[in-house]
């Protein structure tokens, strides 16, 4: 047992982190920033990460890039994409940049005209249509109409393994928004002064803070087992630890979220504090493909 | 990454489960039937080559990695065993501070079972503020003086040996007039009382009267004033699940809850599950993490935090299914309160979590 990223996944993080932060939504109005977050598209693309599945890369590598880009808000492209790789691999070797259709939704649309589609186990592609409602502000939703391509089924390890990558790198997209709304609140409780000391010196909001690490903690050792169980377990059990992940790391990422928020006090209620912007990406993640406590197994099978 | 077993790791498994196949039920594994017999567990566990696994060969231990003191917690959980005794934070913190003269004495019988160990920490007026501990022990010749009154001393009754602090210069600043000591309970000038805890047990948990009581000189652990540094490294280790090796319990019981379920499960035991599997696998993060030298510190307050949540939620998940008249379980919730109190409180944790990990100065 060496549960220890390697060498290689360790520098795809630190790539995928640096991208982040040196292009990522760093404040509120960056994301009305268009040149920015056309240098994003432009170097997201160049990465090849959104067809890391065709090009071979394991779950583990696919939820280190989706943690880092969650944990910097990048706002183009990246779950729908790697997603519809994830499917149209198995039907073609030409790999276009698709969104992914979420119910009756296209998700993560922005920008991209074709959604992949998948329904029990047939994969098909469609038209994105206009855009739709979403509380996410860095990743949207869009209709689409009826299929107008069908690809082929998928085997039924295929689709359940397919199912649990969804969930993973929603898992992922939670405790990387988690990390960034928690450094966020850290350091606005190191420099915000009240009755003349920062507010972090005093132990109602410290503890909140301790709180919140620990959550984080707990969030990426399920992610890291979740993520590995995708190519390596049975294709039942990868579903059992992703939906583990999920119950724990959304409920981790919503507390996380809400402690930032309350941290900032009434800075944190307006809209340029850019926390409510990772609350509203935990949300968008936690009810992409949501899991509920009835699907827990309890251990006995 | 392999969460699975490496081929010596499955080897080890398959070799103690078959040793545990003849154990299972001949050893009481809750309440005070366990604490009774708990010595001649981990005689029986170290004699089978079972205990001690990553503790230095020299001493009585195998020099494993740490991983194996984790495999053999989830085999004994799973083979209705008691739990592993937990010894660790004393045999790191002897490892440490102590010189060879004392290693070489003590740890042996520590580790194989033969001498049993209590840990002389807390006072009365000494809990969460543990450097403002009274108890003194005043040079003699040779000897130390023992005076002072130590509470939440887990085995006292059955110790053979107690590593006190006590203070030694009361004129030093608070932290640095603290000493540890290595003192022998079978002795006049040491008093037990025992403390009945919520749960009913009663053969855990002691009060420890020192009046008079002797201790040689060379049984000092690290120099004078060093005790402080000694507390700390075991309650660092005291802090952490995979030495503790409760983690694989908390599973277990929620497999025992969910075959008591008749229809769908409560939230509250859905979500233990949630939680008891969290820390099984954080565990092995954590063990992994050890394999590039890091040693935890403050991390430890991180999972004694995420432990005491587990332990707490699989307290909760016990009453949602069979409510509070069921001896067993409502010891075991009872239990679970213990768990954000002992090895320093949540609060503390939080603490140490806020100032050390997140620097914000509290």
């Amino acid at each position: 047992m060496d549960v220890r990223l390697t060498i290689e996944q360790q520098q795809l993080r630190d790539a995928a982190a640096k991208l982040a932060d040196d292009l990522g939504a760093r404040s509120v109005s960056d994301l009305d920033d268009a040149a920015r977050r056309a240098r994003l598209e432009k170097t997201v693309a160049s990465t090849g990460w959104r067809s890391l599945r065709s090009d071979g890369a394991s779950g583990v590598e696919v939820a280190i890039v989706a943690e880092e880009f969650g944990r910097g808000l990048v706002d183009v492209p990246f779950f729908g994409p790697v997603l519809a790789d994830d499917l149209h691999r198995h039907f073609s070797d030409d790999q276009p940049t698709c969104a992914i259709a979420v119910g009756a939704d296209a998700f993560d649309a922005h920008g991209l005209d074709r959604v992949l589609v998948l329904r029990d186990r047939t994969v098909s592609t469609a038209a994105v249509g206009e855009p739709a409602p979403g509380a996410d502000l860095t990743r949207s939703f869009a209709t689409f109409v009826e299929p107008d391509e069908t690809l082929g089924e998928l085997s039924a390890e295929n689709a359940d393994r397919a199912h649990a990558l969804t969930l993973v790198v929603t898992c992922a997209d939670l405790v990387g928004v988690s990390r960034g709304a928690q450094a966020v609140a850290v350091d606005y409780a190191k420099i915000r002064e009240q009755y003349g000391n920062t507010i972090g010196s005093y132990q109602a909001v410290a503890h909140m803070l301790a709180e919140s690490e620990a959550l984080i903690e707990g969030s990426i050792s399920v992610l890291r087992h979740a993520a590995w169980a995708v190519d390596e377990l049975t294709p039942e059990d990868a579903i059992r630890a992703a939906r583990i992940a999920k119950i724990y790391t959304a409920r981790a990422a919503r507390t996380v979220c809400e402690t930032a928020v309350q941290v900032h006090g009434g800075i944190g209620n307006t809209w340029e504090c850019i926390e409510h912007v990772y609350l509203r990406r935990a949300l968008t993640s936690t009810e992409l493909f949501p899991v509920s406590l009835e699907e827990i197994d309890l251990g006995l099978s | 990454m392999d969460f699975r077993d490496s081929p010596e790791e499955a080897a080890f498994r398959a070799r103690l489960r078959t040793w545990l196949a003849d154990q299972a039920g001949k050893f009481p594994t809750s309440g005070d039937e366990y604490w009774a017999r708990q010595g001649e567990w981990h005689q029986a566990l170290y004699s089978a080559g079972f205990f001690g696994l990553s503790w230095p060969k020299k001493y009585g231990g195998q020099d494993l990695p740490p991983v194996f003191d984790v495999i053999l917690d989830e085999e004994l959980a799973v083979a209705g065993c008691p739990p592993r005794p937990s010894l660790g934070y004393l045999v790191v913190g002897l490892g440490h501070h102590a010189s060879d003269e004392l290693c070489e004495r003590f740890l042996p019988g520590m580790i194989d079972g033969t001498e049993r160990w209590c840990q002389g920490f807390s006072e009365p007026g000494a809990g969460s503020d543990l450097a403002s501990l009274t108890t003194t022990a005043t040079r003699d010749g040779d000897e130390y003086v023992i005076h002072g009154h130590k509470v939440w001393t887990s085995y006292s009754d059955v110790a053979d040996w107690c590593l006190l602090l006590a203070r030694t210069d009361p004129d030093a600043p608070r932290h640095r007039g603290i000493s540890a000591f290595i003192v022998s309970m079978h002795q006049d000038g040491i008093e037990q009382r025992p403390l009945k805890m919520i749960s009913g047990v009663t053969k855990e948990f002691g009060q420890v009267l020192f009046d008079g009581a002797r201790v040689p000189a060379s049984r000092m652990v690290g120099a004078p004033g060093e005790g402080w540094r000694v507390a700390m490294t075991v309650v660092g280790h005291e802090r952490e699940p995979s030495t503790l090796g409760f983690a694989a319990r908390y599973g277990k019981l929620v497999r025992q809850l969910a075959k008591r379920v008749d229809g769908p499960p409560p939230q509250d035991l859905a979500w233990a599950a949630v939680q008891s599997e969290m820390l099984r696998l954080h565990v092995r993060r954590r063990l992994s993490e050890q394999l590039d030298g890091v040693s935890h510190g403050s991390e430890g307050s991180l999972d004694k935090l995420l432990m005491t949540w587990v332990d707490q939620s699989v307290g909760h998940a016990a009453l949602a299914v069979a409510g509070s008249r069921d001896e067993e379980l409502l010891g075991s919730y009872m239990y679970s309160r213990a768990q954000s109190v002992m090895g320093g409180t949540s609060q503390i944790q939080k603490n140490i979590i806020a100032s050390r990990i997140l620097g914000l100065g509290v």
